[in-house]
């Protein structure tokens, strides 16, 4: 329950945050930190426009969008506090609960019969498909390396063995920041802002989506990042108590904007049919943090 | 006994009548028929999961011995799995044959052979003798045979009938041979010869006589590379039927090969591992190919090949945990594979019977040329949707149980420290949560291409939603599936009395009530209902919300273009070419380009034609060289009458010289000799 609590408080400023670095290392006075929440309550008080080529799946699609993502939240626990959710192997469950939310947006972004909107399903539909095994293998490596298959059990008992795990930690951290990057079709994957829509993924799917529905939309791009804001504090929190950890959670979840901002304002995105090969070797570092479990445990020998 | 008597009598009453009633009653009698089978044989099947084992003893011939008929666990799972699709397949067909109407003798032997297919099932689940199992086999074999080339004036059909029957054919010479070499030792056809047979021969002998069922069995599972046979029947088939053979015919495959691992005795991790194996490879190639298909009904066949990867990987991970002797790793093997089983027969007859609304309703099953049906055919836009999204895997479908007990096997399996297990585990999550990604990026496209959007080509008919009769068989599957998928424990609960006969050798067994898997269902079915309950509590505060604001319709926005039209939304080859160029090197495509040319260009386009590629290498190359050699000898056939009254009479005078050279031979060593 803390967990959940914390997750959506640190999203409502998460978004703010990025654009705030993004402005002040470009050398703008931006907005407040607190503007992208401002508009998303803007947008929740306007009425919408939809085409006529759709269907009730793009009436639903958002809906079940948005709760699949505050599913996906009540599952990640804080440090050895568990979410509202938990049993063995919950993150199977983390992961295909995400899966039916973006099916839906991927099939509501194909209801609109546009042209563009179909590139950019396409897009994410082969993405995110390619950082589920990374996924599924890091988990499974701290899995191995814990002895545990839920995710308050692995993080709660992830620094016991040895300091090597907080090694394995930080590899985790790039996977998981470049797994959220993808899955919030951000920066080295996808640009939100160039308004080209022959380059975009995520933005160029919502085009057509307005009002209640674009403004959930928008909001669960930031509760994703708060999610996997909130796993990587996870990482490193291990058994501290309460007191401890929810500044560390702040500190991190700060921490992770601020760079995502930075990462945003320093690089160039990737060639489009470069982004594939790039997510498929998210895997091959997965492997290398497995083998490092492997090693941890002793069993090359 | 009573019961197994009545079966009989039954099924021969229909088959007599069947071609002297009406037509209109036809397809009443095979549902009727289909029913009354159903209940026999499911009483007996529930009796045997709730633990009563039935058994029966017919006298048979000198030839093939005593019959015994005995329903255990298993039998009883796949009887009941095999009676539910059948009837919703009935029903349906039922209503789909409707069109056909005016080819009498062709729907009586149709609705015969389907009455045959059904009962054969059955008997292939309970029959317990070699001789009587294999004509069981055969039977279903023939009948199939006939219900896929119902359409058989089409060339096509019929090329897809042959081929089949030759791979079935191949299996059941595979099956023959493992049975011979058991009988032959033994001098028994009765399947306990078989445990006997391989308790008194060394592992090996096991793994080899294994092997041998492997391969009969996979070839009907459609295991790659066996798997060839699969992609040319299910779309040729009418459309029950095309379901009734993905949702049964090749799980009886599945059947054989878990009754054979409880049978033979053999070395459980050496076969764990090469399952495993195996399986990983059909999964991901099965869907690899599924992607690029532009044939709805064989999109969905290539399906089939990668959800009995799935099952498979379920076997296998459940043979490696008898064989290690870690009981809960053999019940969530085992218990995901047969769920899956169940599971898999319904979605992906669900999505069969959609598409046979599709085809009716259209007549084409090309992807590329439907679109924006949904609006149209709702009913069968959501419950083909529905089953999407079951057969991806996802909660809180019924496809998910399946696939998070297989996971949780795998991951249970991490724990073993065994390097070779470590490492085939980790390949095993690699490879599911990859089938996973990679079926969710077919259905998108199937899906999203043939209901959604607009009409991209002129239908000569008007499309409309397929009638009730259609779409109530498809309800009740739906039913079932979302009752799996939001409270899976009693289903994993009534697999108790299947998993015991796979491990209650094993020492520690506990009762699979006392596992924590069971909690972990509840709590899954909870989550799901949960999530269902969350996404409609949000889509009814936003119709709250958004009821007094103004709403308005307009066209799709075309980035200021205000002239859309149907061609320039996303084709289904559009939407899978990033990851066919990915896929390239694996694939086999054939690509067909016109590229536009001049300033006043005319009219350019592509046309891609997947292949597969195991098929050019295994099958077609070799054939392909056959025919070479072969054609050396044309000179031979040339047509002229004379040359062929020569061959024939050089033909006897050799027949009758050479016997005749022979013994003059052997007389003039034998005076060479006594020199």
């Amino acid at each position: 329950m803390v967990s959940f609590i914390l997750i959506i408080l640190a999203s409502l400023a998460f978004t703010g945050v990025i654009i705030r670095t993004k402005s002040i290392t470009s050398g703008r006075k931006g907005p407040g930190i607190f503007q992208p929440m401002k508009d998303l309550i803007r947008l929740f008080k306007k009425g919408a426009v939809y085409s006529k080529t759709t269907s009730f799946i793009f009436q639903v699609a958002p809906s079940i969008y948005f709760a699949s993502v505050l599913i996906a939240i009540m599952v990640i626990p804080l440090g050895q506090y568990k979410g509202i959710i938990s049993f063995e192997g919950d993150f199977v469950f983390f992961a295909y609960v995400l899966g039916t939310g973006k099916f839906f947006s991927i099939i509501s972004a194909l209801d609109t019969g546009s042209s563009f909107e179909g590139m950019g399903a396409s897009r994410e539909a082969l993405f995110s498909m390619f950082a589920e095994p990374a996924f599924f293998i890091l988990m499974g490596s701290f899995a191995l390396l814990t002895g545990h298959t839920s995710f308050q059990e692995i993080f709660a008992s992830l620094h016991f063995g040895s300091y090597i795990s907080y090694i394995l930690g930080v590899l985790a951290t790039f996977v998981l920041a470049m797994i959220t990057m993808v899955e919030n079709s951000r920066m080295p994957i996808d640009d939100p802002n160039t308004h080209l829509e022959l380059t975009m993924v995520h933005e160029v799917m919502i085009l057509d989506n307005s009002g209640f529905d674009l403004g959930m939309i928008l909001y669960a791009t930031s509760l994703k990042f708060a999610m996997y804001g909130a796993l990587i504090a996870n990482l490193f929190m291990g058994s501290f108590p309460i007191y401890l950890i929810i500044p560390i959670f702040f500190v991190i979840q700060l921490l992770f904007a601020v760079s995502v901002g930075i990462l945003e304002s320093f690089t160039a995105r990737f060639r489009m049919n470069h982004n594939a090969q790039y997510i498929l070797a998210l895997s091959s570092v997965a492997f290398l943090i497995f083998l490092g479990v492997l090693l941890v445990l002793g069993q090359f020998n | 006994m009573g019961k197994i008597i009545a079966f009989i009598v039954i099924i021969l009453l229909a088959i007599l009548l069947i071609p002297f009633i009406s037509v209109k009653w036809k397809g009443m009698i095979t549902v009727t028929t289909v029913t009354f089978i159903a209940i026999l044989s499911g009483s007996l099947a529930f009796q045997a999961l709730s633990g009563e084992n039935a058994e029966f003893l017919f006298t048979g011939s000198s030839v093939t011995g005593e019959i015994p008929v005995r329903i255990d666990a298993l039998s009883g799972w796949f009887i009941v799995i095999i009676n539910f699709t059948c009837i919703t397949g009935a029903i349906y067909g039922l209503h789909y044959m409707k069109a056909y109407r005016s080819q009498k003798s062709n729907l009586s032997l149709h609705c015969i052979s389907f009455i045959l297919v059904h009962s054969s099932l059955i008997c292939i689940c309970s029959l317990q003798n070699a001789i009587a199992f294999l004509i069981a086999w055969e039977i279903m074999a023939l009948s199939s045979f006939i219900l896929i080339i119902f359409e058989h004036y089409k060339r096509e059909t019929l090329n897809a009938g042959i081929n089949f029957l030759i791979q079935s054919h191949i299996c059941i010479m595979f099956l023959t041979l493992g049975f011979i070499w058991v009988a032959m030792r033994m001098n028994s056809y009765d399947f306990k010869a078989i445990t006997l047979f391989s308790s008194a021969n060394s592992l090996l002998t096991g793994v080899a006589l294994f092997l041998c069922f492997f391969f009969g069995f996979a070839i009907k599972a459609g295991f790659v590379p066996f798997h060839t046979w699969l992609p040319y029947a299910h779309p040729a088939a009418p459309s029950h039927v095309s379901g009734i053979m993905s949702g049964v015919i090749i799980k009886i495959g599945i059947f054989g090969m878990m009754r054979m691992l409880l049978l033979i005795k053999i070395d459980y991790l050496v076969i764990g591992y090469f399952i495993l194996f195996i399986s990983i490879v059909s999964g991901i190639y099965g869907v690899m190919l599924a992607i690029v298909q532009h044939n709805l009904k064989r999109l969905l066949a290539y399906h089939s090949i990668e959800n009995i990867g799935i099952i498979g990987i379920g076997i296998g991970i459940g043979c490696i945990g008898v064989g290690m002797e870690n009981q809960l790793l053999a019940v969530l093997g085992f218990a995901g594979a047969l769920l899956h089983t169940l599971n898999h027969s319904l979605f992906k007859s669900l999505l069969f019977y959609g598409a046979g609304n599709v085809y009716q309703s259209t007549h084409t099953m090309d992807i590329e040329k439907l679109g924006g049906l949904s609006k149209q055919m709702p009913h069968t836009a959501f419950l083909f949707l529905m089953s999407a999204l079951a057969i991806c895997g996802l909660p809180p479908f019924n496809g998910f149980i399946s696939e998070f007990l297989i996971y949780n096997g795998l991951f249970t399996g991490l724990y073993a420290s065994d390097n070779a297990l470590t490492l085939s585990v980790v390949s095993g999550i690699f490879a599911l949560a990859l089938i996973g990604g990679l079926a969710m990026l077919c259905f998108t496209k199937a899906f999203g291409s043939v209901f959604l959007g607009t009409a991209r080509y002129n239908l000569q008919h008007p499309a409309e939603e397929s009638n009730f009769g259609k779409l109530m068989p498809m309800y009740a599957v739906f039913i079932l599936i979302i009752a799996i998928g939001l409270f899976p424990k009693p289903f994993v609960i009534a697999l108790s009395e299947p998993l015991h006969l796979f491990t209650y050798h094993l020492h520690n067994n506990i009762p699979l009530e006392r596992l924590q898997i069971t909690a972990t269902m509840s709590m899954i079915g909870w989550c799901s209902v949960a999530f269902s309950g969350m996404a409609g509590l949000i889509f009814l505060l936003r119709k709250i919300m958004v009821s007094n604001k103004p709403q308005t319709i307009n066209v799709t926005w075309g980035c200021g273009y205000i002239a859309p039209t149907a061609k320039m939304q996303y084709t289904a080859s559009a939407f899978v070419r990033t990851y066919r160029k990915l896929a390239e090197p694996v694939l086999s495509i054939h690509k067909k380009k016109k590229e536009i040319q001049g300033i006043f260009p005319k009219s350019g386009g592509q046309e891609t034609h997947p292949y597969d590629k195991t098929e050019e290498w295994f099958i077609d190359y070799p054939l392909q060289q056959l025919k070479k050699f072969f054609n050396r000898f044309i000179f031979l056939q040339n047509g002229n009458l004379q040359f062929y009254i020569l061959y024939g009479v050089a033909f006897i005078t050799l027949v009758l010289i050479v016997p005749l050279a022979f013994d003059y031979l052997k007389a003039l060593i034998k005076f060479l000799n006594q020199l």
